[in-house]
């Protein structure tokens, strides 16, 4: 996230003619940067699409009060409710797959491998489908509920990996310990081990939100009403398809970050703070 | 919205249930559309389709459905306040009709038989015909035959309209597929690509809010009717609003919504359709 | 099973179109997260902060939007078809090389972090005796670091991958004929949907697993042992 160089010893600090061509470099690099722009400028200045008319709908109430807010709100509600079921769909995953029962372990071992190997985007069409075709949900939650199923299925497999691996990295001491107290393993889960990992465990799972976040947008194809569909429809009303993206990828842009950060920050203090008996750097799954 | 209960099943998926939203769910079960029109309506529309039906800035809605939609209401006793105006999705009108969530559907809706096994129509109240839409200044793209020498023509994603047009008409045509009709606009207007196709209404609509930039040609090659989707077997509240829709033809107020709200687009007026009572 | 005759040959042509789209992005992907993640570590401040500026922005954007804007941003604002306008095929080349260009931008940021993190496992010694030998930064980079470092990042460059695989699907928001693609307009013409969901489920699982192991593999075999 910093600015910083990730190894300051990557390199010496520079001499005079380090000095002299890392200016050049830099110079070039902005040169490009700034030219790179021009051009993207004046290109969409020459379609028309800076003009004043296709911005000016961004100032008024009816923009916002009629398409983009309330698909922020989609985006959010949607995001928020799956990565909350998530959660819990995926400790039980996570611990079923670490069960001494062998059929519990090889079923949630199935269902983490399957929803992790199915496109989300799938996953929302098809159970979009489905619901319309057993009427499961009244129309108007219709889209909400497969983009909320689709995303808890995903990132439930996800976040059980997670939870696996939090439990995974404590010292084996721990269970060691437990069991000469006489704990049975559902105990020792419950009261010794998740408790610890959790706090390592949380900032995947903020990190995991981002990516609920990005993702709900894939219920633009299913009809949900999220930023990305409102910013089109608002593109449509107003004659003004590519500033509407625009700016919906700048909200969505300022969300997301803001998330991210709050996930760097969360991680900081927890390695910071009180002595974890795991880093948090040990439990991160990468996220895409 | 207000979230009241999550029900968890655990076995394969945890679902998502019974968010209590509103109060316009089920607002007429078991009863017929007369027996519920003393209370409101609640119509089913689309909300993006200029000129047809369309959610306007300010959250009103305009368009020649929405006026036949009115129409049929007051005949019915019914005000414009008391109306609540629904979303009705292309894959989902036949669900909402049956489960009684609106009380009828005006979106551009084409009867066919398949969707009378499962709902009931009222009308025609508009015949249409696939179409093209070009921009203005176009002159080499008259008719879906002038449209070979790989030219590139949009439609939704899916449509079975320009697979039509590549069996029948032009093999070599180039098909570029968006997921709703204002995208195939926009790469229209930008000139991405040299036509779009579906229903020439449809069509008429978005040449009408783009006034000197596009327009559709050709006669339409297809024929097909929009009709008001109501109950299976309320046979009573269909007769109703087939007697609405005759009314309306009648009195000109058939003629003066299609003139306010596709009259821009310079797209001849068709001629109403009769009632099929069937 | 009448779907699997009916459907049978255009299930293959989506499914390699979705293999096509995935191993090309993969490629773009990996050269374009590897110059990025060169220019966060470089001594140039520019560099530096430029790369960081297009991970966070690209990142944190939603893949739909990214794609949407290859294709009416770059393509139809700015005149970026990437294809020749007369050929026949101009439309569907067009659309396939945006979504290249689209996945390849994106997954670039989750490359050029797992790469940066794997440079950070590097010890600190080794680039230390490389400047001791004489090589440059550049070189240091090139042939003592960036090897070691992707030695180490092998497996979540293999979860990379798959979710790259997986988001091929968005491409048929701009019409890409892939697998999700077909598997709508299959949705709409039967009605044995769970059939369906599972011919695709399947065949998604062929991908993805398979690419799973083989990173799995490589990881350990490639593990840098201290």
């Amino acid at each position: 996230m910093s600015n910083q160089p990730a190894l300051k010893t990557l390199y010496d600090a520079p001499g005079p003619r380090g000095k002299t061509l890392n200016i050049i470099i830099s110079a070039l690099c902005l040169a490009g940067l700034v030219g790179g722009m021009f051009w993207v400028i004046s290109a969409l200045n020459a379609k028309g699409q800076l003009a004043p008319e296709k911005w000016q709908p961004f100032l008024t109430a009816d923009m916002w009060r009629t398409y983009l807010l309330p698909g922020i709100a989609g985006t959010l509600q949607a995001a928020g409710l799956a990565v909350v079921l998530a959660t819990a769909l995926g400790i039980v995953l996570g611990v079923g797959r670490m069960s001494q029962i062998k059929i519990l372990r090889y079923g949630c071992g199935a269902v983490v491998e399957f929803f992790r190997a199915m496109p989300l985007l799938i996953l929302m069409i098809f159970c979009f489908q489905l619901f319309a075709n057993y009427n499961l949900f009244p129309s108007t939650q219709m889209a909400m509920a497969a983009v909320v199923t689709g995303l808890t299925l995903c990132n439930g497999a996800v976040i059980a990996e997670i939870v696996r691996a939090g439990v995974h990295s404590l010292p084996r001491g721990q269970s060691e310990a437990s069991m000469a107290l006489g704990l049975g393993s559902g105990q020792m889960m419950r009261m010794i081990l998740l408790p610890q990992a959790i706090t390592a465990m949380l900032p995947p799972i903020v990190s995991q939100l981002v990516v609920a976040l990005k993702d709900t947008a894939l219920g633009y194809q299913i009809t949900y009403v999220e930023a990305v569909r409102q910013g089109v429809q608002a593109g449509s009303a107003y004659s003004n398809y590519i500033p509407a993206l625009l700016v919906v990828a700048a909200v969505m842009i300022a969300i997301n970050f803001a998330l991210s950060q709050l996930a760097v920050t969360a991680e900081n203090r927890l390695r910071k703070g009180r002595k974890a008996v795991v880093k948090p750097e040990e439990v991160a799954i990468p996220q895409i | 919205m207000k979230l009241k209960a999550l029900i968890a099943v655990p076995a394969l998926a945890v679902i998502l249930a019974a968010t209590g939203c509103g109060g316009q769910a089920g607002s007429s079960d078991a009863k017929g559309l007369t027996a519920s029109a003393s209370d409101g309506l609640t119509i089913g529309i689309a909300f993006d389709r200029p000129g047809i039906s369309q959610k306007n800035p300010d959250g009103s809605f305009s368009g020649f459905d929405v006026d036949v939609a009115k129409y049929v209401a007051t005949k019915l006793g019914v005000e414009e306040s008391k109306i609540t105006w629904l979303e009705a999705p292309t894959p989902q009108r036949e669900n909402l009709i049956q489960n009684g969530q609106v009380d009828y559907v005006v979106a551009a809706y084409t009867i066919n038989d398949a969707r009378k096994e499962k709902v009931g129509f009222a009308g025609p109240y508009l015949t249409v015909g696939q179409s093209l839409l070009v921009r203005q200044d176009e002159t080499a793209i008259t008719g879906p035959e002038s449209l070979t020498g790989g030219k590139k023509l949009c439609s939704v994603t899916g449509s079975t309209p320009a697979q039509n047009i590549k069996k029948k008409y032009a093999q070599d045509v180039q098909l570029q597929e968006y997921d709703t009709n204002s995208a195939c606009v926009e790469a229209l207007k930008a000139g991405a690509i040299d036509a779009m196709t579906t229903d020439d209404v449809v069509l008429a609509g978005y040449a009408a809010v783009n006034q000197g930039k596009l327009k559709v040609v050709g006669k339409p090659f297809t024929k097909d009717s929009y009709g008001i989707g109501v109950k299976k077997d309320d046979a009573e509240g269909r007769n109703k609003v087939n007697d609405a829709i005759e009314e309306m033809i009648k009195d000109g107020s058939w003629a003066k919504a299609f003139e306010k709200n596709l009259g821009a687009s310079g797209y001849e007026m068709p001629t109403p359709p009769s009632v099929d009572r069937y | 099973m009448e779907i699997l005759t009916e459907y049978g040959d255009q299930l293959i042509t989506a499914f390699i179109r979705t293999i096509q789209l995935a191993g090309l992005s993969a490629v773009g992907a990996l050269v374009l997260g590897t110059i990025l993640a060169a220019m966060r570590v470089s001594p140039v401040w520019a560099l530096r902060t430029v790369a960081t500026g297009y991970v966070n922005i690209v990142r944190n954007t939603p893949l739909t939007l990214v794609v949407l804007f290859a294709s009416f941003g770059l393509a139809q604002q700015l005149g970026v078809t990437l294809v020749d306008p007369n050929s026949p095929t101009s439309i569907t080349d067009s659309s396939f090389r945006l979504a290249v260009l689209a996945f390849s931008t994106y997954t670039a940021t989750f490359v050029c972090e797992a790469l940066r993190a794997g440079v950070n496992t590097v010890p600190i010694g080794q680039s230390e005796a490389a400047r001791s030998l004489g090589l440059g930064f550049t070189q240091g980079l090139r042939y003592i670091v960036l090897p070691q470092a992707f030695r180490a990042v092998v497996a979540p460059l293999g979860s990379i991958m798959i979710a790259l695989i997986k988001n091929t699907t968005i491409a048929s928001v701009i019409g890409v004929a892939e697998a999700s693609l077909l598997m709508k307009e299959v949705i709409e013409n039967t009605s044995a949907l769970i059939v369906v969901g599972l011919i695709f489920a399947l065949g998604f699982m062929c991908l993805t697993i398979p690419t799973g192991a083989v990173f799995g593999f490589l990881s350990k075999k490639l593990a840098v042992r201290t």
